[in-house]
This record gives C-alpha cells, sequence and structure tokens, in this order.
C-alpha cells in the first residue's frame, strides 16, 4: 500500500480492496519503524489518525464517499491544527496547541481526508535544508547523509520514504519545489493568493503560499483542486473560481511553446543535472513541444531582492513572538523588556534571529529606501521578466535546483546556502505558479525539472508535468530507504 | 556596507531579541555578508519604477466595520504562559 499513488489508494478504496483504518495502521506502522532514522514527523496523530480513518470508512458504508475520503496525507508543521501542537520547527512554539484550524486543514478534513501528523521544517519555514528545525535535522530516504531540503524538508522526505502518499508544504522561496526535487516527488507552489494562508503561519506574508507534495502530478491536482480556493479571512486570498485541476489533465502537448531561460543554464549549474534536463525537454518535444531560448535579465538579482523583502517582513510577522500571550516565556523576567529580550533570545534559532536582525535593519530609519523600497522595484522588474517571457511562450523549463541534494553540514555560511535557491526564488517574487517534476538522478539523488507558468496557469502546469509522467517513469523510481522485502 | 557590532546591537534592540557581546560579534560577519550581496541591487536601474508590494498588484480588500468574531478569550489564553481575571500577566511596568 505504502507504494500506491493517492489517485490509486481512491480506486482501492472504493473497490473495497482494503479500508481506510487498514491502510491507516498500516503506514502509522511505517512511521513508527522508520520514521526513528529519518525524523520526517515532528508529531505523529495516531489516535486522531485512526479516528478520521473511522469516519471515513464509516461515510463511504453510507454511500458518502468523496474523491479524498480515507486518502492519508501529513502536514507541514506550519499549518495551525486544532488541539494538536503546531510548533513550525521552533523551540518558541514547541508548547503551542493551535486553537483553530487552517482553512487548508479544514478544507482537507472536510473532504474526508486522514493527517497522519505534523511534518518537520526548518524553523519559522527559513531554510533549504532542513537544518534549521529545533527538532533536529531531517535525512533524505535516497541518502541518508543528503539533506531532503528545505524548508518543506519533512514533507518531501515523508512522501519519498513511503511514510505517507502525499503531504501538505508551503513555498516561500523554493520551499516546496527544493525538497521535491532532492527527494524525488512532485511538487507545486501555486499562483499567490490562489491558497488561502489563514491558519499558516506567517514567514514573508507577500511570498508564503501553500501547496501540495506527492509522487505525481495527478496527486496534486487532486489536492490542489480541494485546498485551492477563495478565503475572507485571507485578505490576499483570490476571488476566482477553481477549475477541477483533474478534469483538465490530459490535453494534447502537441504546439506547446517551451521555453528555456537561458539564465537558468549558466554557471554554477552542475553540468549531470544540466544534461537531465535537457534530457526531459527532448522528451517534450517528441510529445510535439516546440523549445527556443527566452532570457529573464534580472534572474541575478532576485536573491538579492528576496533576502531583503523576505527578513523585512518577518521582522515584523515575527514580532508577535513576545512570550505574552503564547509561545515560549524566559523564567523570572524582572521587567517587561526583560521578558521580550530574553524569550525571544531562547526561543528563536541562529537563521531566524540572522533574518529578523537583517529585516529590523534594512526598515530601520535611514535604511528604508536604499533597502527595501530598492527591492520591491526590482520585484516589479524581475515579475516583468516573468511576463515578457509568456508572451513568447506558454510554459518556462529549467533545473529545480543547482545541484541534486547536498550533504548534511556542507552549506555552513548563510550566503552559500541562500544561493542554492538560485532557480525557485524568483518565482515568488513575481507569484506565479511552479512545479517540479522528477527528471533523473546523479550518483543515485534525484533531479528535479522546473516547468513555470503565467498566474493561475496551474491547471496547464499540471497537465505538461502529468503528460511527462506518462512516458517516463522517473516518478515512479523509490529508494532503497524503507523497500519491503517480503 | 560594513557592520558595526553596534549596528547589529542597535537593530537587535529594535527588536527586542536579547543579544550579548559575544552574539553580536558572531552576527556582525554573517549580516554584513548578506547586506553587501543585497548590495548587489544598488547597481540596478529602477529609475521611474514602482515598488512592487504584491505579486498580483492587488489592494487591500475592505469590509463593513461590524463585529464578527466572537469572543474566545478562555480558549486563546489556554496558550498564554500566565494569566489571571482573563488578563495576561507580565512583569510590573509602573511603579
Amino acid at each position: 500500500m505504502h507504494d500506491m499513488t493517492l489517485t490509486e489508494l481512491a480506486r482501492a478504496l472504493e473497490a473495497g480492496e482494503f479500508t481506510s483504518r487498514q491502510l491507516t495502521e498500516s503506514l502509522l506502522e511505517r512511521i513508527k519503524r522508520l520514521d526513528g532514522e529519518l525524523n520526517s514527523f515532528i508529531s505523529v496523530t495516531a489516535e486522531q489518525a485512526l479516528a478520521a480513518a473511522d469516519a471515513a470508512d464509516a461515510a463511504r458504508a453510507r454511500g458518502e464517499a468523496g474523491p479524498l475520503t480515507g486518502l492519508p496525507l501529513a502536514l507541514k508543521d506550519i499549518f495551525c491544527t486544532e488541539g494538536v501542537r503546531t510548533s513550525c520547527g521552533s523551540k518558541m512554539l514547541d508548547n503551542f496547541i493551535a486553537p483553530y484550524d487552517a482553512n487548508v486543514v479544514e478544507k482537507l478534513k472536510t473532504a474526508g481526508t486522514v493527517s497522519l501528523g505534523k511534518t518537520n521544517m526548518d524553523e519559522f519555514a527559513m531554510g533549504s535544508s532542513n537544518e534549521n528545525s529545533y527538532y533536529g535535522p531531517v535525512k533524505n530516504p535516497w541518502d541518508l547523509s543528503a539533506v531532503p531540503g528545505g524548508s518543506s524538508g519533512g514533507s518531501a522526505a515523508a512522501v519519498a520514504a513511503g511514510l505517507v502518499p502525499a503531504a501538505l508544504g508551503t513555498d516561500t522561496g523554493g520551499s516546496i519545489r527544493q525538497p521535491a526535487a532532492f527527494c524525488g516527488i512532485t511538487g507545486l507552489k501555486p499562483t499567490y493568493g490562489r491558497v488561502s494562508r489563514y491558519g499558516m503561519v506567517a514567514y514573508a506574508s507577500s511570498l508564503d503560499q501553500a501547496g501540495p507534495m506527492a509522487r505525481t502530478a495527478e496527486d496534486c491536482a487532486l489536492l490542489l483542486s480541494a485546498i485551492a480556493g477563495h478565503d475572507l479571512r485571507d485578505s490576499t486570498s483570490v476571488a476566482r473560481g477553481v477549475p477541477d485541476y483533474c478534469a483538465e489533465l490530459g490535453a494534447s502537448l502537441s504546439g506547446l511553446k517551451i521555453g528555456l531561460p537561458k539564465e537558468y543554464f549558466g554557471d554554477g549549474l552542475d553540468p549531470a543535472v544540466e544534461s537531465a534536463i535537457r534530457e526531459a525537454v527532448k522528451v517534450y518535444e517528441s510529445l510535439g513541444a516546440t523549445v527556443q531560448e527566452v532570457s529573464l535579465p534580472h534572474t541575478h538579482h532576485a536573491i538579492p531582492a528576496y533576502y531583503v523583502i523576505a527578513p523585512a517582513e518577518a521582522s515584523s510577522n515575527l514580532s508577535r513572538y513576545d512570550g505574552v500571550r503564547f509561545g515560549h516565556r524566559c523564567d523570572a523576567p524582572h521587567d517587561l523588556e526583560d521578558l521580550y529580550k530574553r524569550s525571544r533570545a531562547e526561543g528563536f534559532g541562529d537563521e531566524v534571529k540572522r533574518r529578523i536582525l537583517i529585516g529590523t535593519h534594512t526598515l530601520s530609519e535611514g535604511f528604508f529606501d536604499a533597502y527595501y523600497k530598492k527591492a520591491q522595484q526590482v520585484r516589479r522588474l524581475i515579475r516583468q521578466d516573468f511576463m515578457d517571457a509568456f508572451e513568447e511562450v506558454d510554459v518556462l523549463m529549467g533545473p529545480s535546483t543547482p545541484t541534486p541534494a547536498f550533504d548534511l553540514g556542507a552549506n555552513k555560511d548563510p550566503v552559500s546556502m541562500y544561493l542554492q535557491d538560485i532557480y525557485t526564488i524568483a518565482i515568488n517574487l513575481a507569484g506565479i505558479p511552479g512545479i517540479s517534476v522528477p527528471a533523473g538522478a546523479v550518483d543515485g539523488r534525484p533531479v528535479g525539472l522546473q516547468i513555470l507558468g503565467p498566474h493561475f496557469a496551474e491547471s496547464q502546469l499540471l497537465n505538461v508535468a502529468h503528460q511527462f509522467q506518462q512516458v517516463t517513469d522517473w516518478h515512479q523510481q523509490r529508494p532503497a530507504f524503507g523497500k519491503e522485502n517480503a | 556596507m560594513a557592520l558595526e557590532p553596534q549596528d547589529v546591537k542597535r537593530a537587535a534592540h529594535l527588536a527586542r531579541l536579547g543579544l550579548d557581546d559575544t552574539d553580536a560579534d558572531r552576527y556582525v560577519d554573517d549580516l554584513t555578508r548578506i547586506l553587501e550581496m543585497a548590495d548587489q541591487l544598488q547597481a540596478v536601474d529602477t529609475d521611474g519604477v514602482a515598488p512592487l508590494a504584491h505579486p498580483l498588484d492587488a489592494t487591500q480588500r475592505l469590509r463593513a466595520d461590524e463585529v464578527t468574531e466572537t469572543d474566545q478569550r478562555e480558549r486563546f489564553q489556554r496558550n498564554a504562559p500566565a494569566v489571571e481575571n482573563g488578563l495576561y500577566l507580565v512583569p510590573r511596568v509602573v511603579e
């Protein structure tokens, strides 16, 4: 069961091959047996999962099952879950029991899914390796000496290891697509505003977006159909109808115009990754697509712009952790300032402190125009690059990451870690959707193909990814870790 | 631009983030390198380019000024480190 996709599991549940309880028990047993080594979960909610599975089986018996009823998944520990600890990977929220459900959690519960627990992540979603978690690093199931990527590293590793068929992640600068690439799974960052951020712990509010991580594009389509949509409680959520993303899978790619941004094939790209991506592009040509080179001239300004905008928004968002209303509080504060300062010093890890300090500095008097305003101007130029490119082509393709998964402990310097996100970060600044699809491997470590489209082109992106998965089998490869011997 | 330890301490104070001298020294190098990277933006010609705050250029939605939330004080205060009679407790502010 653990090798099946959501779509296959849905058919098997419908056919009565097994029940949601049997499936849930089997996956909980795998988590218990394998996750000690992987560390992909922060909290496993076995009791709630079994109750949800029983409720799903009962609904099915009454003839009330929907497309997602009884399907197991996991949630990045950034989504508020009523009555369950929501830590965001931080000591600051280690004791925080969310009093309400995030919009996406509500929707997934209503759809009858079964959450097995909350997955590990870089603290407050700040990181590209999952090494910044208060709960310890996650390992990559393809190679236990490699990182799974981040910040949604727990979600990616859990799916890759067959602990769950799918998980939700969030993506502020690549945090769904980069771990999906490193772990050999499929991950979609939707258009900004497509999915409600209500109940999703905020990192950088103008960039944050939730999305599905699964084995196939088809499964991502199934999940996106369930979680997308307008929500009055998120003022940036977009009032726009949600298509059935599954219904649009199957369109021919004949005549599809693919652009290859020349800046995504330059210095710093591992030649083995490049050749895997070029092979994947050839597959698309064989499916009838045409390929041309395009330019995104402001690409190399995306990382600097991001590391002004995201820390600025983070320093503001994280000011809510004051040790007064919830979260960590220091012992015996002698006055209010001491309470704030020590609670925050003890509750936050190193990378979070760095970003709070950078953001506070760049927003402070005398620096605002030179940094924040300038970065927002460059942000418009970066978005314009994409809009110009989409005048010429339907989708853009390139590598999701410059290299396959790197070793745990390999990037000690923050700036060298930031540079890992060179191909993913501009997408968040532009607010467009992007998907990472397994497209090869280098020395046993997966390679991800990134496909980008204009705002709200998720249907097309999912179909373009799906068609690739109809004629390739990279998404069907499984790591040796956790393989059943029987 | 290169930062001095007092710049880091100033930012830490503004952010109400406790930082001793050893911490400040440790962060100076990291933050300097991050800001040097950010300084690359100065080379971009942005004359006449409007800042982009929202990727879809959307503006803040307004709603009628009506009470829509119910009182859930007890529920929310279950996560508070210290409360008494429905109030959050902090060290004395006014002597």
